[in-house]
């Protein structure tokens, strides 16, 4: 049924896409969860409401958000080029995967942080917490769990785009897919491919509730 | 060493809502002794809370003068209020706001990890603070997996953790019945009589108040009598 290549291309991809997803979702959060930060803070009920601040940063992550993934792979193109030095492969596939991640990250940290609850927040701003020790030991502390539901629900989202990305030359199992299933119409290939990828999702998916249902365990 | 802790003079508050001014304090002028448990006793809307949160360094009057052991405490910025709270200043607070991630002795260990005091000294000091208020058995419970009495001594032990000069409580006992607020009422009496900590309480309840060492009620912003 598969040649023992086959195989081997098909685990590649594996690899290639766990490696892709991994790092995406790593540099989007590095560059989300600040975003997400400075949106819950400079809010107008955040702990330092900073009007200016807040209006740049929601009208740029509502931009960001509102341009379809597959547009932004192309728009994108010279910079990925910039940073990684061509415009196809792993490499070249993580940078529009970070950019397409970070303000959706930031909004899942910033609804996160919002759920803190405000007379907690209140509390420790009375006994003298500054906004950086409120920040880390209150609003991240606090809102830790709903955090890491996220980062299973940013895992199977930008899986799912990496996929996407597969059609402009990105690497993974996505790409496989789009070139053995689409151009030459190998359905021994593609279904593996399709199937791997839906367990992937699953696979978070799951991992997701069963955090969140240990959170509503201890909230009760 | 028996003198003021707290000595507030002719404050005025004035909230300003659009076109509207409100006067929440009305020129309040009081002391409060080093070891003395006073109450701050009105009908709802009277401006205790503001008064409490005036005095406490939480908000700044509009007007007046506020010297909180021997610091002049309208004159400072918001940074320096921050500061002066974490070094001087406990809080007791209605609904105990403790957060429910952390156990306990985490809970009164926090205030003391805003002064950057290091991790087994810190949870050293908050399960000596624990036991003073009689819950060596729920150290390590979190907020949900105790009653709202215990809740409320965790909160306590959270106010005395940091050795503040003056303790203030708004409504402490408000979410509790009536005989959690009783023993809750016993617990300050001791915190202040035996462990010789100030304290300054906001209710609505004469009842309540009678527990403290002096009274100062409140009407409309002005202080009307004291008992
Ligand atoms: N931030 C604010 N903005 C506008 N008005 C305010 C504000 N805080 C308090 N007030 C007004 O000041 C007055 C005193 O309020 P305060 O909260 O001190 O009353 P209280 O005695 O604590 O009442 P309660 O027992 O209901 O808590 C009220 O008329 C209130 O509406
Ligand atoms: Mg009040």
């Amino acid at each position: 049924m598969w040649t023992e290549q086959e195989i081997l291309m098909i685990l590649q991809g594996l690899w290639e896409t766990i490696v892709i997803v991994g790092v995406s979702t790593f540099f989007g959060y590095v560059l989300g969860l600040p975003l997400g930060v400075l949106l819950a803070v400079t809010d107008s009920d955040g702990i330092k409401p900073h009007p200016m601040l807040y209006k740049v940063l929601d009208v740029v992550t509502n931009i960001l958000r509102s341009v379809p993934f597959i547009i932004l792979l192309v728009v994108l193109i010279p910079l990925t080029r910039a940073i990684v030095g061509k415009s196809y492969g792993t490499a070249a596939t993580i940078v529009p995967l970070v950019i397409a991640a970070a303000p959706f990250i930031g909004r899942m940290v910033e609804s996160s942080i919002k759920e803190v609850d405000h007379g907690v927040i209140e509390a420790a701003q009375s006994m003298g917490a500054g906004t950086f020790k409120i920040i880390w030991n209150v609003l991240l502390a606090e809102a830790r769990t709903s955090l890491l539901v996220g980062v299973t629900i940013a895992f199977g989202t930008i899986l799912g785009y990496s996929a996407m990305a597969g059609a402009v030359g990105g690497g993974g199992l996505g790409s496989i897919a789009i070139r053995y299933g689409y151009n030459r119409w190998q359905p021994n290939i593609l279904w593996p491919c399709v199937i791997i990828l839906v367990l992937l999702v699953q696979l978070f998916q799951v991992l997701g509730m069963k955090i969140s249902k240990d959170l509503d365990r201890r909230r009760s | 060493m028996n003198g003021s802790v707290i000595s507030g003079k002719n404050i005025y508050k004035i909230f300003k809502l659009g076109e509207e001014r409100v006067a929440a304090l009305n020129g309040v002028s009081m002391e409060v002794k080093r070891g003395e448990f006073v109450a701050i006793v009105g009908t709802s809307g009277s401006g205790k809370s503001t008064l409490l949160n005036m005095l406490a360094g939480l908000d700044k009057p509009t007007k007046g003068e506020i010297i909180i052991a021997g610091q002049h405490i309208e004159k400072m910025s918001e940074g320096e209020l921050v500061k002066f709270r974490r070094d001087h200043v406990g809080f007791i607070f209605q609904a105990y706001d403790l957060l429910p991630q952390l156990n306990a002795i985490e809970n009164v260990a926090l205030p003391l990890s805003f002064k950057g005091m290091n991790k087994s000294r810190r949870t050293k000091e908050a399960m000596h603070a624990l036991k003073q208020v009689g819950l060596e058995k729920y150290m390590r419970h979190r907020p949900t997996e105790m009653s709202g009495g215990q809740q409320q001594r965790v909160g306590i032990a959270r106010a005395l953790v940091v050795r503040p000069e003056i303790i203030f409580a708004d409504e402490p006992t408000g979410n509790l019945d009536t005989k959690t607020t009783i023993s809750v009422l016993h617990l300050l009496q001791e915190v202040v009589h035996e462990a010789g900590n100030t304290l300054v309480m906001v209710t609505h309840d004469n009842n309540l108040a009678s527990y403290a060492d002096r009274r100062l009620h409140i009407l409309d912003g002005e202080v009307v009598y004291e008992d």
